[in-house]
């Protein structure tokens, strides 16, 4: 398997997000090997890779609005095309912020409810398990993952929304300890407590949370490598 | 000239020794650029005699103190750690949110230039009283531009301090520390050297903003300092983060032959220190040097302190090499010059030279003024010692204070007192949970943050690259400097050192921000010298050496001068895994030990006696370097000997509010605790005293005989209080607290206050 994690100007997970993928290589639960490469922002080629994350961080600063510059970034070109075509693409926080703004992924950003940035750890509920990002997880397991957000409020309008749900599209929603799902367990004012959604052909997912910071017990979970080991035993399958 | 000369804030003295050095007159760029490098900020005029007393050495540093733009000390094989702090408090107080943040990207340039991969940063933070709505606004502005910079420029902020005190209002104290890993084998200098080599100009384009920030911060605050709003300059972390990863891969590559940050006073200071350290001189056109504002003077150009912006020198072999890097990220560059061998700062413009200065006259220690200043003891200092505060504590009357705290009885006992001064003090901002200002930090970004800020006595970072750790922290307790500066900075070194004791960690070096008034008061020179000889003493013992720092005078505003505030920042390293200790309570069941003496007169200077007199006075806690050093020491053995199974230092707010926060960052376990016998009388004070060198220990029973045996070996005092418990509880002597009701008051002081 090989996976392509995206350096955009401004990304500051990528390191971190590369590092959780290549500690995948050989690992028990992953069937197969695991290569991991950087793709950079100006090339209009991504190579032969199997799955493209876009990692967290601040795209061109994201001075104007999140996501806003790196969607006309050449290389994002290449991943929409990857995407029509059936590939495997993950954004993680600006990764989101970024696929929402390249109308691969429905709905927007806003800021969050608190008008500030929000660093916690949240629990995150398994919503459907019949996703290659989710593959192997059951719905309604919790994940226990970081987020680190200024604009993580997602919204879409009220058809949007009943479409969206419809379509058994959100993957993740921020829950409690012991999985419920309500206001309190809501970080950000995310409408329905929306923590990631997928595009109808469920190929493309974007989430706010950080799997690639849980994904080593000394970090406080792991949780974040079941995501990673779903897609590609989704693609090894 | 002579008149411009004092309105930049040069003394007669200063300008005829510019006349004697140059030999004739200056021009008007020349005097700009020698005052700025002869300011406080820049020469360390009045401190550097001072800070040469330091201790500077150990067998782990890489760097000598001044010499290059932060400390670096030695890990392991060719790892090393580079760390530095420096305040931003003028900036911050006329315009928090931009002042805040140009501090962090301030001290993140000055260890990234080195080569060095920052992966955290820390920020010790002095705010006046939270009622205040103005010190809520600087508060508020601090730890957004904080956030917004750290954010986006992916740095983890991984701890540090907030403090409230009055003596703060309306000069907070902002200062940040920068961290980073460096591979030593590409270490870049500071230095300029190769006459021939270029000069390139790398960053953001050069504008007005910042003219004069190194003198504005080396002046009082006045009520007309707003208007000096431009002097502060404005913060651009992607650019920030473009420099950086350019700047990692010309070190990686070894491009550069030196390389510094244009931080105050600019151009001006990145030139004549990187020359001056090299022993050569540099020659720069300032008509190359990119502007983002029209018709710009060569005085403008070379004092701007527009920020993410460095210097680098380079071969003209390297140079197309380094210019493709810095293609790549889309980096604004410029050759804008070269060295050359006569020792001198040349500047063109249009053509003809416009200024001509012997780098030697600007470099700090060297040319530029050395001063030392005279000191007198304030007259307060022995007023404020001469006072007893048990005895005034006994006077007090208690059923007046105990109106203050809503208790309505005849006769009030110890156990009511005590029920309230707890919850008071554990709601009181200074001791308060800080969750509020860390929550808007990322402080996971670079997956090497092990401890979530709050969940221990300093962060703890991993250093993949050497299987090692390393444990941060920043401390400074004003009150006890204001009482007794000497003990004062002894005590910030000590308490730093506890923090990372208390998670695991060898203490290994320190930074140290000295924030003080008006040096020219002979005063805040006594302070200050006082501080110096503290940190000092409590460095010697502990064998860490001053690997770097920053002196910020002057932090005085119409209404106050702070408290003197030494900040140290220190650095400690743990070896192995299994040794990293968290604060939390672990197993109902375990021993609950105090390791250290408590002294129970020892509340001058703390928390207990702001909250029931409203101020400080008496002698602070006594510093007992000795005892700090064999507690640390054999806390360390063992943890090491794997006895330990959750340390806490003591500190603010004395046993009681430490047994608190162990149970509360459990969550779960509470502690049973007996008042030992011979403090029965003075258990309140016993309960609320701030002695020094103290750590609350969880120890398993079966590991008691184990852990008393080695206190005895080492002739440690080791006190059994009581034992955790599998309750939402604490339970001293007689009083009893819920764990949930009181988490809810230590969260909510700084959120209710924060909010709307």
């Amino acid at each position: 398997m090989k996976t392509g994690v995206v350096i955009f100007p401004g990304s500051n997970c990528d390191r971190d997000t590369h590092r959780a993928l290549s500690s995948l290589n050989n690992m028990v639960d992953l069937r197969g090997s695991c290569s991991v490469k950087f793709l950079w922002h100006n090339d209009y080629e991504l190579d032969d890779v199997d799955l493209i994350v876009l990692p967290g961080g601040f795209s061109y600063g994201d001075y104007l609005r999140t996501g806003a510059f790196a969607r006309f970034s050449p290389i994002m070109k290449a991943v929409v095309g990857f995407a029509n075509k059936g590939g495997l693409v993950l954004g993680i926080c600006n990764g989101f912020q970024i696929l929402l703004e390249a109308n691969l992924l429905p709905g927007a950003m806003l800021p969050n409810s608190s008008l500030r940035f929000i660093c916690d750890w949240v629990d995150i509920r398994v919503e459907n398990s019949d996703t290659p990002f989710t593959y192997g997880m059951k719905k309604g397991d919790i994940l226990k993952m970081p987020i680190a957000h200024f604009e993580g409020n997602f919204f879409a309008d009220d058809n949007k929304i009943n479409e969206i749900e419809n379509d058994n599209s959100v993957v993740f929603r921020y829950c409690n300890a012991r999985g419920e799902v309500n206001l309190k367990s809501n970080p950000n004012g995310s409408i329905n407590n929306i923590a990631g959604i997928m595009n109808k052909r469920g190929n493309v997912l974007g989430m706010m949370p950080h799997p690639e910071r849980a994904s080593d017990d000394i970090l406080g979970s792991n949780d974040g490598k079941g995501i990673f080991i779903s897609a590609l035993n989704w693609l090894k399958r | 000239m002579r008149e411009i000369a004092r309105k930049l804030k040069l003394s007669d003295v200063e300008y005829s020794r510019i006349l004697e050095i140059l030999g004739r007159e200056p021009n008007y760029t020349e005097i700009g650029i020698i005052s700025v490098m002869w300011s406080e900020h820049c020469s360390y005029k009045s401190s550097l005699i001072h800070l040469k007393r330091f201790p500077k050495h150990s067998d782990r540093s890489l760097t000598e103190m001044g010499a290059e733009n932060a400390g670096v000390l030695r890990l392991k094989d060719k790892w090393a750690v580079a760390f530095k702090i420096e305040s931003h408090n003028h900036p911050s107080a006329v315009a928090p949110f931009q002042g805040a943040a140009t501090g962090v990207g301030g001290i993140l340039r000055d260890i990234f230039c080195m080569g060095a991969y920052p992966i955290a940063s820390l920020d010790s933070l002095h705010f006046g009283e939270l009622e205040d709505p103005i010190s809520r606004h600087l508060f508020d502005g601090v730890v957004r531009g904080i956030s917004f910079y750290g954010n986006c420029f992916g740095v983890p902020t991984v701890a540090g301090e907030v403090r409230f005190d009055y003596a703060y209002t309306g000069n907070p104290l902002v200062n940040v520390m920068a961290v980073g890993i460096i591979n030593t084998e590409d270490m870049i200098s500071a230095k300029a050297v190769g006459v021939g080599n270029s000069v390139v100009y790398i960053g953001s384009a050069t504008g007005r903003d910042g003219i004069h920030g190194a003198s504005f911060a080396s002046d009082e605050l006045t009520e007309e300092s707003a208007s000096d709003r431009p002097s502060v300059q404005i913060g651009d972390p992607f650019t920030e983060k473009l420099l950086l990863e350019a700047t990692q891969e010309i070190a990686e590559q070894h491009l550069a032959v030196g390389m510094q940050d244009m931080g105050a006073a600019g151009l001006t200071s990145s030139s004549a220190e990187m020359s001056a350290k090299g022993g050569v001189g540099i020659e720069l056109n300032l008509d190359l040097v990119p502007l983002r504002e029209d018709e710009m003077t060569p005085y403008e150009i070379m004092l701007s302190e527009s920020q993410e912006r460095m210097l680098l020198v380079s071969t003209n072999e390297n140079l197309p090499k380094i210019e493709a890097l810095l293609r790549k990220w889309d980096l604004h560059y410029a050759v804008i010059g070269k060295v050359i061998a006569e020792p001198i700062l040349r500047l063109w413009w249009k053509g003809e030279i416009d200024a001509e200065i012997p780098v030697d006259m600007l470099n700090a220690g060297e040319g530029a003024p050395m001063y030392d200043l005279p000191q007198e003891k304030p007259v307060l200092f022995d007023e404020l010692n001469s006072q007893n505060p048990v005895d005034e504590w006994d006077k007090l009357d208690k059923l007046e204070l105990s109106k203050k705290f809503d208790i309505s009885c005849d006769e009030i006992t110890d156990e009511e007192l005590i029920q309230s001064i707890f919850l008071a003090l554990l709601s009181s901002p200074t001791i308060a949970s800080k969750k509020w200002v860390y929550r808007q930090y990322d402080y996971q970004v670079g997956v090497r943050t092990i401890a979530i800020p709050g969940s221990a006595d300093s962060a703890i970072m991993r250093i993949m690259e050497t299987g090692q750790f390393l444990a941060l922290s920043t401390d400074c307790v004003g009150s006890y400097a204001y009482l007794d500066p000497f003990v004062g900075g002894a005590l910030a070194v000590m308490e730093s050192a506890r923090n990372v004791a208390a998670v695991g960690a060898k203490p290994i070096g320190i930074t140290d921000c000295l924030n003080f008034g008006n040096p020219k008061k002979p005063a805040v020179m006594w302070q200050f010298t006082r501080a110096c000889d503290g940190i000092s003493d409590a460095c010697k013992v502990l064998d860490v050496p001053v690997t770097g720092g920053n002196v910020s005078f002057y932090n005085e505003s119409p209404k106050t001068a702070v408290f003197p505030t030494p900040v140290i920042g220190m650095v400690g390293i743990i070896e192995d895994e299994k040794s990293i200790t968290p604060m939390s309570f672990q197993n109902a069941g375990d021993s609950i030990y105090l390791l250290g003496e408590t002294d129970s007169s020892e509340i001058g200077g703390s928390q207990f006696q702001k909250l029931v007199f409203g101020k400080y006075f008496g002698k602070p806690p006594k510093i007992r370097l000795d005892s700090h050093k064999r507690n640390i020491d054999f806390l360390l053995s063992a943890i090491d000997s794997g006895l330990v199974e959750n340390a806490h230092d003591i500190s603010d707010g004395g046993i009681g509010i430490t047994i608190a926060e162990c149970a509360m960052n459990s969550g779960e376990l509470g502690a049973k605790i007996d008042i030992p016998k011979e403090f029965e009388i003075a258990k309140l004070l016993w309960l609320f005293s701030e002695s020094q060198a103290r750590f609350l220990i969880g120890v398993r029973p079966k590991n008691n005989d184990s852990i008393e045996k080695l206190a005895l070996e080492m002739n440690i005092p080791l006190t059994k209080l009581g034992y955790v418990i599998d309750e939402k509880a604490i339970v001293i002597g007689e009083n009893k607290w819920n764990i949930d009701e009181i988490s809810n008051l230590y969260e909510s002081t700084i959120l209710n206050a924060m909010k709307g």
